[in-house]
């Protein structure tokens, strides 16, 4: 039997595989350079108030790993964020009434849009993704989320930064009613962390806003947290309200608080132990009471993607 | 006053079960009758019965003092068996960390021993404290004579070591090794000034 080849269709009428799959990235440029400001507010990134309600329109990344997704109970119940208290399951309980609404981020430094917004107003020129990542704790544990949120790199496009900012400094907010583990001296307040413009700009670092799709808890970092999952959980601030693009390498709190014991980088290195306990290997929060503790990579295993960052760099030294 | 037959028979059988409690509620946790172990089950078990050894070990040191104060004689019946606790407890918190958390890789087991040293100090007080129960009995007291109490003045040096062990692996926050390292000072400075005096 013949099989007819339709010759009605012209070629170049045919979508492209490509562009098929980025039909709305396709289309929101389309917009943007016809529409401005207006399409932006009808197609970009919306951000809803309280925790937990739902995200929508939401991409995947190539950057997930297919790795076993923990239980949501294990993700939103321990973790630290010492601005809650010091245990584990502090930020669960002593976050409960944070309202993280009216929220602003203030912009500083060496960048050509610099000020104060809103976060809403940030959010919505993006597009949000969905990046499944592994997080490795600098306390030898580990988990597979799924977070929501935009590549940072998106987002710092925006503020034009200068050919003299070399380092982003984040910091949290600092409000010792709502956040009342800031009434201890365990740190120093607010929490600070910072990255080279080189780690910042790479692909994988997220301003994350979601978990498991829904807006992010309180306990997580609500309204808007920082992720590089290459390096150890501290370097993750969350509850950021300032950013500032500047010159000089800025002091990080817990390199403040033992210089000897987290640096600067805190990059996961399996060969480079924490002066008082080893990094080798990691315990899999989830995977039960008589599993092993499993191998801890290079970079948390993303050095195809930032090894080239750190080149000539003496980890050992600059850990 | 208790008489210490009192003592022996009647306060006795509670207080053994009272300090299993921490024990069996480990146990139910695990099964969820009376909570949970979270999101990190290894890590809950091992402090608990790491706490646990340290109070046992204050809770001991305490009883001398506790019966020099108030003329009580019949708490040193309890001595030995809060001193058997501790081991107890510490040496479930040795088992947890042996075989869930290191799963008995002797690799990584011996190179924690050697080169953290809050692993060693750990281990060491463990030791002391190994000796020190094995050599409770009242046979062992009769025969050894005045060295019993020679030896068993180890557990001094034990209790600075569970408490520096404790002090060295928090992250950050000392409060509450703080607080185990001040009584631990007052029990020890109770002794020298007894001495003194």
């Amino acid at each position: 039997m013949l099989i007819k080849k339709p010759n009605n269709i012209h070629s170049s009428e045919i979508t492209s595989e490509a562009n098929y799959f980025n039909r709305r990235k396709f289309l929101q440029s389309g917009y943007l350079i016809g529409g401005g400001l207006l399409t932006q507010k009808l197609f970009g990134a919306e951000l809803p108030k309280k925790p937990f309600d739902v995200l929508k329109d939401i991409n995947p990344s190539k950057y997930s790993t297919k790795e076993q997704v923990n239980n949501i109970l294990d993700v939103t119940s321990y973790n630290n964020y010492y601005e809650f208290g010091i245990d584990k399951d502090d930020p669960l309980r002593n976050s409960r009434n944070f309202e993280s609404r009216p929220w602003t981020i203030e912009v500083t430094g060496e960048a050509e849009r610099t000020g104060i917004f809103d976060i809403e107003d940030l959010i919505r020129p993006h597009q949000l993704e969905e990046r499944i990542y592994r997080m490795r704790c600098v306390e030898a544990w580990s988990m597979i989320i799924p977070w929501i949120g935009i590549p940072l790199v998106n987002i710092i496009k925006q503020f034009k930064p200068l050919s003299s900012a070399r380092y982003v400094k984040f910091e949290t907010l600092l409000d010792r009613e709502r956040m009342p583990g800031q009434k201890s001296r365990v740190l120093r307040w607010p929490y600070r962390e910072g990255l080279t413009i080189a780690e910042a700009t790479n692909p994988l670092p997220i301003m994350a806003v979601g978990i498991y799709g829904r807006a992010l808890p309180n306990q997580n970092g609500a309204p808007i947290r920082l992720v590089v999952p290459w390096k150890y959980g501290f370097k993750g601030i969350k509850g950021i309200v300032k950013m500032s693009f500047i010159k000089k390498q800025p002091k990080t709190s817990w390199e403040m608080a033992a210089p000897n014991e987290y640096g600067f980088y805190a990059n996961v290195n399996p060969k480079v132990a924490h002066p008082r306990w080893s990094q080798a290997r990691e315990r899999r929060i989830g995977s039960g009471l008589f599993a092993k503790k499993q191998p801890t990579q290079l970079f948390n295993g993303y050095g195809e993607h930032v090894a080239h960052l750190y080149e000539g760099l003496n980890l050992r030294r600059h850990f | 006053m208790v008489s210490i037959k009192t003592a022996k028979r009647v306060l006795k059988p509670p207080i053994f079960l009272i300090c299993l409690l921490p024990f069996v509620l480990v146990l139910t946790d695990a099964f969820e009758l009376t909570g949970k172990l979270g999101a990190n089950p290894i890590e809950n078990i091992q402090d608990r019965f790491g706490n646990w050894g340290l109070r046992f070990i204050l809770i001991t040191l305490a009883i001398t003092p506790l019966k020099i104060l108030t003329r009580e004689n019949w708490l040193i019946q309890f001595r030995r068996m809060f001193g058997l606790f501790a081991f107890f407890y510490v040496g479930m918190h040795f088992l947890v960390w042996l075989i869930l958390e290191q799963s008995m890789v002797m690799s990584a087991i011996i190179e924690d021993i050697a080169i953290r040293p809050f692993i060693t100090l750990g281990f060491l007080a463990l030791l002391i404290l190994l000796v020190l129960s094995l050599t409770s009995s009242n046979n062992i007291q009769r025969k050894l004579k005045k060295n019993w109490y020679l030896l068993h003045r180890l557990i001094y040096i034990a209790s600075i070591l569970a408490v520096w062990h404790y002090w060295w692996q928090v992250k950050k926050d000392i409060t509450e090794p703080l607080i185990y390292a001040m009584i631990l000072i007052s029990l020890l400075l109770f002794r020298i000034w007894i001495r003194v005096k």
